[in-house]
């Protein structure tokens, strides 16, 4: 075209209609070119647009070569044939030179007549009904929640669900994988999400199956992940689901040797995944599910790896739900849990091993609310630096008032700022206890009675400076000596030997773990964890430490040195998982004993919180802790 | 303006027909149809009535005019396709022949064409009982010659043969006279200053008179672009749109896409839109100040360029009082010719309904027993109080009972009356905050594409049209589809027995959906009859056929529109039909008559969508011009126009007392309309994407859209008819001032899952069915 100073549409330039020309074996000239070149372009933007109507009245919003055909058919031009394919013809160039064509392949016909694989009929055409919206109402609810009775699924979708819930609960890991991808990826399956639903909530069925209860947690994964589904109100029986994994003396954990441990874990993993990013679907279940964590943890009744899965799940919800719930609830738990604890007889083994597992559970979920809270607090001290909060003087002014004060609002980087939200807005007329926000240094006191160095030790370690100070001298005197600085870093070395460490090493937490690293940190403290309480109980009542342990396979010869490793086999190790390595924990004395004071708590300590006695053999705590791998 | 009057089949023919129709059996019928399947010139010669068109002479001295100047012109070829296409006698030429009889459309003359060498003096016969055109009183010249433009754009349709043998140079003559108006030659350069000088001088005028005058930018704009490129001033022409498009409302976006590509003078014949614009004048709505203050300054600044185009090309409706404001303007424009004359509505429409036929109920004690013994004195009155009030005082709105001749009621419509109304007591009585429940039905495995849905007015059947050529029929209930036997079996039953209707159907053929073939292309409308015995499918190739549901086979191809029919639908009392299509014509038909009985023409552009009025009187029309238009059946007069969608119009709904009209379009709006008053009572906005049905429910509260944005919304019909405030009517402007309260009126939306809902239907107790085509 002689002018190009502007394209409103695709133009066929001079050139092309030379080259089209020269195919036929005509020559052109240069004007005659660009006339026919114009020409053509008007002629393909007339037929382009009376196409479009052709479109619209099939109710359309692609246009198709059929309707352009169309178009010049009315129009008394000759039909292009060739170009009805469904799919998208590729456009290729050509290296050499600026050439652009259609890939369009040679069809054998002799050998599609001949073809003895004839292709089926495309499958006949129905109408189907549903009652999509009754009484105009259905309008909060997806499109799946029609009363299956009513709902009739094509035939393809019901293949489709068969072979995806064969695949899951079948006995092929490969085919599982595939059909989780899939089921996580897939944009068309809306409709069949009430019948997956259907089958989640089987878990009450098979709770003597670990395995199909973890394929089924996993179909929750996937179905959680899926971009395309719309999960609505759904949300909330999947959550029920997940809960029962959580909370539920499963059938399978009466067999000590079934690790509903990491079920228990996953599924809170899983509810916390959940809550991230659906939490905002049903409002107040995060509310209904705290209650119903309380009540399992205030249940003495259950057994204790409900009171595990309690403690997980309000870890997995966040460090509010743990301050909010597990915290204040912990005094009167403790009593319980200690005695258990306290018990060494031989008979109470097995239920003292699922104590430690909550002990340990505890201490995990309890770090983690002091850190975030330290965190927080730092944080809101910064903000409140620049005139930002109300908090003027910010953390110390906060920390020299008396417990009781307002709590502190919420740091706005807390992720978990939607969840707490909705934790208050629910607070109202809950059933939840009274709660009164407990101010850092409280809280930390309150806690290192129950604990002791074990939750000591883990503050004590951070590399940098502390970003926080301990609380001034009036208000906790007696701490603020043993007050270890808090820093939200915990120091994660892993060992590949699994010798024994002797070597002295600096304070540091070290934990081997070839697993997977979102358990890490999880695995290391409950190790530290045990350490602690294993020698704590070695010093405290070092004649019965042999009846605590008495499957002890290491017996030590060495004496003390002032550090030492402690060598962790789990039970599930060395019965289901021959041949990994045990875990290997060291760690250097803390504090003098002496240090400790007389607390409120202090005589309900357990015997296996503290640490004095230099350790003068390996145990291994055969039967306590489960790492989660 | 294309009255059909000639065509009247007056009343007591039509009786007989009709009632032949509903005595007969199906078999009978079937005869009668076949008969009419293969129309020999001869039989449609005898058939029609020879009757001289009335009124006619003036439209015919305009044809003889223009056929006279051809032949002077030595454009014989022409001269011969007009003169076919008009039904005129070789004869007829000669000045003496302006007395023939009238004209008639091409519908026929097709088929007359094979006859050869005895085709004139055959043509001279069929003059047309049906297809006469008339000269609708109120038009004028410039409409006649609109009229036959129109026929001419469209003759190579009417004449298959010549189209193929004259295709090159069929255009010519027609185009070159309409286009002769822009010859007239200016400074190219000129045109720049000329449209910016009024430009400022719009802008600078008070306020109140800006919104009204802004109206000539378009119309100008067109106008003086189209001359520049009638002239060859192509370069001018380019530097000219670039300047100045961007000016112009964006809801005029498509036809300016249109206008930039055309840039020779070459590609202006056969441009359709812009046919459109010459022969159609632009209609703007301006109040007298305005007016006068823009014919004060152009004639200050001896601007002849624009005033010549102003007068030539734009019609000007002065009107006295307040000019009107910016959003009333736009609520109104955006049509393909601007408004619609305030003439143009003021005809009188009877909107009312028709009286119901009394019925007197038969006591049949087993059904009443059957639903329950306390409801039976309850039912009655609610029976009797609806025939009782409707008999007893006329609706004053309403029509004489036999305005338009209907077919009496056979004693299966009389029972299906009588079903009607019992479904009607159970009825669940709908509001805001009473919803009605949806069902949708969805077409699974339509690879080949769902184009066209309906439901039977009882709900008990679907159909659907498919672009693959076939229309496919289900049955909804339990109750499977059969056919009757064949005429050897039908010999063997007893004819006294009280079965016999059961007798006749042959269970062997009982399934759940038949497929009707016959089309040559992709199916656009289907209507069931209101008896369930018929259904009218439209297609593409030009066709509308009438299908029997008792055989499951094709009685009638009606073929008349010769480019795609886009929509067809049956009366609601049965016999007629409307379908309108590509040729921008739609054509009112009866069954046993395979040429149409009306042609209703007007429209710019294609005929979209057409529906029937509830009392059967009028026709709605949606057209991609833009504007709706309401016909007259009794005399094919085009009574009211509305203009204000910005896009082809895919919807039209009645509401069931007749009063109102509801219009969807791509633009996705819906505008409602009053009938009696002529004027645009509300906007609904909310949909996303083209809106393809329009239904209110059958107590007319709930107004349901359906749309291809993959929704169902719901609005309360009730409050937008009532919150109109009666003053704006009173004012003889019709100037009314729309409040946006869409949100307030939508009462809900409801999704579907990947599938535009195409077809929407209240079932007779108020259960909403809508249908589309699931396309993941």
């Amino acid at each position: 075209m002689a002018d190009r100073e502007e394209r409103r549409f695709a133009e066929i330039s001079r050139e092309s209609v030379k080259f089209m020309a020269e195919s036929t074996g005509v020559e052109l000239g240069d004007d005659v070119a660009g006339l026919l070149a114009e020409d053509v372009c008007y002629r393909l933007r007339e037929a382009t647009q009376s196409s479009s109507q052709f479109m619209r009245h099939a109710k359309r919003r692609k246009l198709t070569v059929e309707d352009f055909n169309r178009a010049l058919h009315w129009s008394n031009v000759e039909a292009i044939c060739g170009y009805g394919a469904q799919d998208t013809l590729p456009f290729r160039s050509a290296k050499e030179g600026e050439l652009f064509f259609i890939e369009d392949r040679d069809i054998n016909l002799v050998e599609l007549a001949l073809a003895t694989n004839i292709p089926k009929g495309c499958a006949e055409t129905m109408v189907r009904v549903n009652v999509s919206y009754m009484d105009g109402k259905g309008n909060l609810e997806p499109q799946g929640t029609v009363p299956s009775a009513v709902q009739s699924l094509s035939d393809d979708l019901l293949k489709y669900y068969q072979q995806i819930t064969r695949a899951i609960l079948g006995e092929d890991p490969h085919l599982m994988k595939v059909a989780l991808l899939d089921l996580q990826s897939n944009a068309k399956i809306a409709a069949l999400l009430p019948y997956f639903v259907y089958v989640i909530s089987g878990v009450k069925s098979v709770s003597h199956d670990l395995e199909q209860l973890n394929r089924l947690l996993h179909m929750v994964k996937s179905l959680v992940q899926n971009p395309y589904l719309y999960l609505g109100s759904y949300i909330r029986s999947l959550v029920s689901s997940v809960m029962y994994c959580i909370l539920e003396p499963l059938a399978a954990s009466i067999n000590p040797l079934n690790d509903h441990w990491t079920l228990r874990d996953y599924a809170a993993l899983l509810l916390s995944h959940i809550f991230w990013t659906h939490g905002d679907l049903v409002s107040g279940l995060y509310h209904q599910i705290l209650v119903s964590l309380q009540k399992v943890l205030s249940d003495p009744v259950r057994p204790l790896c409900s009171h595990y899965g309690a403690v997980v799940g309000l870890h997995a919800l966040g460090w509010k739900a743990v301050e909010r719930v597990l915290f204040p609830h912990l005094p009167a738990y403790w009593a319980n849990l200690q005695a258990v604890l306290d018990d060494y007889s031989v008979s109470n083994a097995q239920v003292k091993a699922d104590g430690h597992k909550v002990y340990g559970a505890i201490l995990v979920a309890v770090e983690r609310l002091l850190k975030m809270k330290a965190l927080s607090l730092s944080q809101q001290s910064d903000g409140g630096s620049s005139g930002q909060t109300g908090f003027a003087g910010g953390s110390i002014c906060y920390r020299v008032s008396s417990p009781g004060l307002s709590p502190p609002p919420e740091p706005l980087s807390e992720a978990t700022l939607g969840i707490a939200s909705h934790l208050q807005a629910g607070g109202a007329g809950c059933p939840l206890e009274e709660w009164t926000p407990v101010p850092l240094p409280a809280m930390y006191c309150e806690l290192y009675s129950f604990f002791g160095d074990s939750l000591a030790v883990r503050f004590s370690t951070g590399p940098g400076d502390a970003r926080k100070e301990p609380p001034g001298p009036t208000s906790n005197p007696d701490t603020t000596r043993k007050m270890p600085q808090l820093t939200a870093n915990l120091n994660i070395s892993p060992r590949h030997d699994g010798s024994p460490r002797t070597d002295p090493t600096p304070p540091s937490l070290a934990a081997t773990g070839s697993g997977r690293s979102l358990t890490r940190s999880c695995s290391s403290s409950s190790s530290v964890q045990r350490s602690r309480s294993s020698s704590r109980s070695g010093q405290r009542s070092a004649g019965l430490s042999r009846d605590v342990f008495p499957k002890a396979r290491f017996t030590s010869s060495q004496t003390g040195p002032p550090a030492f490793s402690f060598l962790i086999g789990g039970r599930q190790m060395g019965l289901r998982c021959q041949g990994r390595r045990p875990f290997q924990t060291n760690f250097a004395p803390t504090p003098p004993l002496s240090a400790v004071p007389p607390r409120a708590y202090a005589h309900k300590l357990p015997v296996i919180g503290r640490v004095g006695k230099p350790v003068r053999r390996w145990a291994c705590s055969h039967y306590s802790l489960h790492l989660p791998l | 303006m294309a009255a059909v009057q000639g065509g009247l089949v007056d009343a007591d023919e039509d009786k007989d027909i009709k009632t032949e129709a509903s005595n007969d059996s199906w078999g009978n019928n079937n005869a009668n149809d076949g008969r009419l399947l293969s129309p020999s010139p001869g039989s449609s010669a005898s058939a029609g009535s020879n009757k001289s068109a009335a009124g006619a002479s003036e439209e015919q001295q305009t044809l003889l005019a223009v056929l006279q100047f051809l032949r002077k012109n030595k454009l014989t070829e022409s001269v011969e396709i007009l003169r076919r296409e008009a039904g005129l006698p070789e004869d007829s030429l000669e000045p003496k022949g302006a007395e023939s009889s009238g004209a008639g459309s091409g519908g026929a003359s097709g088929g007359v064409d094979l006859e050869g060498g005895d085709a004139s003096s055959l043509l001279s016969r069929v003059t047309a009982s049906s297809t006469a055109g008339a000269q609708a009183p109120t038009k004028g010249p410039i409409q006649s010659a609109a009229w036959l433009t129109d026929k001419l754009s469209h003759h190579s349709a009417s004449c298959p043969t010549a189209k193929l043998t004259h295709s090159a140079g069929e255009d010519q003559p027609d185009v070159n006279v309409v286009l002769s108006a822009y010859s007239q030659q200016g400074d190219p350069a000129l045109y720049e200053v000329y449209y910016s000088g009024l430009k400022r001088f719009i802008e600078s005028v008070l306020d109140c008179h800006r919104a009204e005058l802004s109206q000539v930018f378009y119309p100008l704009f067109v106008h003086m672009y189209l001359e520049l490129v009638y002239n060859n001033h192509e370069s001018e022409a380019k530097a000219f749109f670039e300047k100045f498009s961007g000016d112009q409302e964006c809801y005029y976006e498509d036809d300016l896409r249109v206008l930039s590509s055309l840039t020779k003078k070459e590609h202006m014949r056969g441009n359709e839109t812009l046919l459109d614009f010459r022969t159609s004048k632009f209609v703007l709505r301006i109040s007298r100040d305005s007016y006068q203050l823009l014919k004060r300054h152009l004639q200050e600044r001896q601007n002849n360029q624009i005033w010549n185009i102003i007068q030539e090309h734009l019609y000007i409706d002065i009107f006295d009082g307040m000019p009107r404001s910016k959003s009333q303007i736009d609520a109104m424009s955006g049509s393909l010719a601007g408004e619609a004359k305030r003439e143009a509505n003021k005809a009188k429409v009877y909107y009312g309904l028709l009286k119901e036929p009394e019925i007197e109920l038969p006591l049949d004690d087993e059904d009443e027993e059957a639903e329950n013994e306390e409801g039976k004195p309850k039912k009655k009155k609610p029976k009797k109080d609806s025939l009782g009030s409707k008999s007893k005082k006329q609706d004053p709105n309403a029509p004489s009972q036999n305005r338009i001749p209907l077919p009496e009621l056979k004693d299966s419509d009389k029972l299906d009356k009588i079903m009607y109304m019992k479904e009607a007591t159970k009825r669940i009585r709908l509001g805001p905050d009473n919803l009605p429940s949806i069902c949708f039905y969805s077409f699974l495995n339509a690879y080949q594409g769902l184009t066209a849905v309906d439901f039977t007015d009882d709900s008990s059947l679907i159909a659907g049209g498919f672009a693959d050529s076939t229309v496919r029929v289900w049955s909804v209930t339990p109750k499977k589809l059969r056919k009757v036997k064949s005429a050897a079996d039908l010999n063997l039953i007893d004819k006294e027995s009280d079965d016999v209707l059961e007798r006749i159907m042959d269970e062997k053929t009982a399934s759940e959906s038949k497929i009707l073939c016959g089309h040559s292309g992709p199916v656009y409308g289907i209507s069931f009859s209101p008896d369930r015995n018929y259904l009218l499918s439209s297609s593409e190739d030009g066709t509308v056929r009438l299908w029997s549901l008792q055989t499951f086979t094709c009685l009638v191809g009606y073929k008349g529109h010769n480019y795609p029919v886009w929509d067809t639908q049956f009366s609601p009392h049965g016999y007629y039909f409307v379908s309108g299509g590509h040729d921008r014509v739609a054509r009112l038909w009866a069954t046993d008559h395979y040429q149409p009985l009306r042609m209703f023409s007007g429209h710019l552009a294609d005929v979209t969508c057409t529906r029937f009025h509830p009392n059967s009187n009028y026709v709605a029309t949606g057209s991609s011009d833009r504007t709706i238009r309401l016909w007259d059946v009794l005399n094919g007069n085009c009574v009211r126009i509305f203009t204000g969608h910005k896009g082809p119009i895919h919807a039209l709904a009645f509401s069931p007392n007749g009063k109102f009209l509801a219009s969807g379009a791509t633009d996705g709006r819906v505008l409602l309309w009053d009938i009696g008053h002529g004027l645009m009572v509300g906007e609904l906005k909310g949909h996303t994407d083209t809106i393809y049905s329009l239904r209110f429910s059958r107590d007319g509260e709930i107004l349901a859209s359906g749309s291809m944005d993959n929704t169902v919304r719901l609005w309360d019909a009730t409050k937008a008819f009532d919150d109109l405030e009666t003053d704006d009517f009173t004012a003889a402007t019709g100037h009314i001032h729309l409040q946006d309260n869409s949100q307030e009126l939508l009462l809900g939306t409801y999704m579907t899952k990947s599938t535009p809902v195409i077809h929407l239907h209240f079932t007779r107790r108020n259960l909403l069915l809508a249908a589309g085509a699931y396309n993941p």
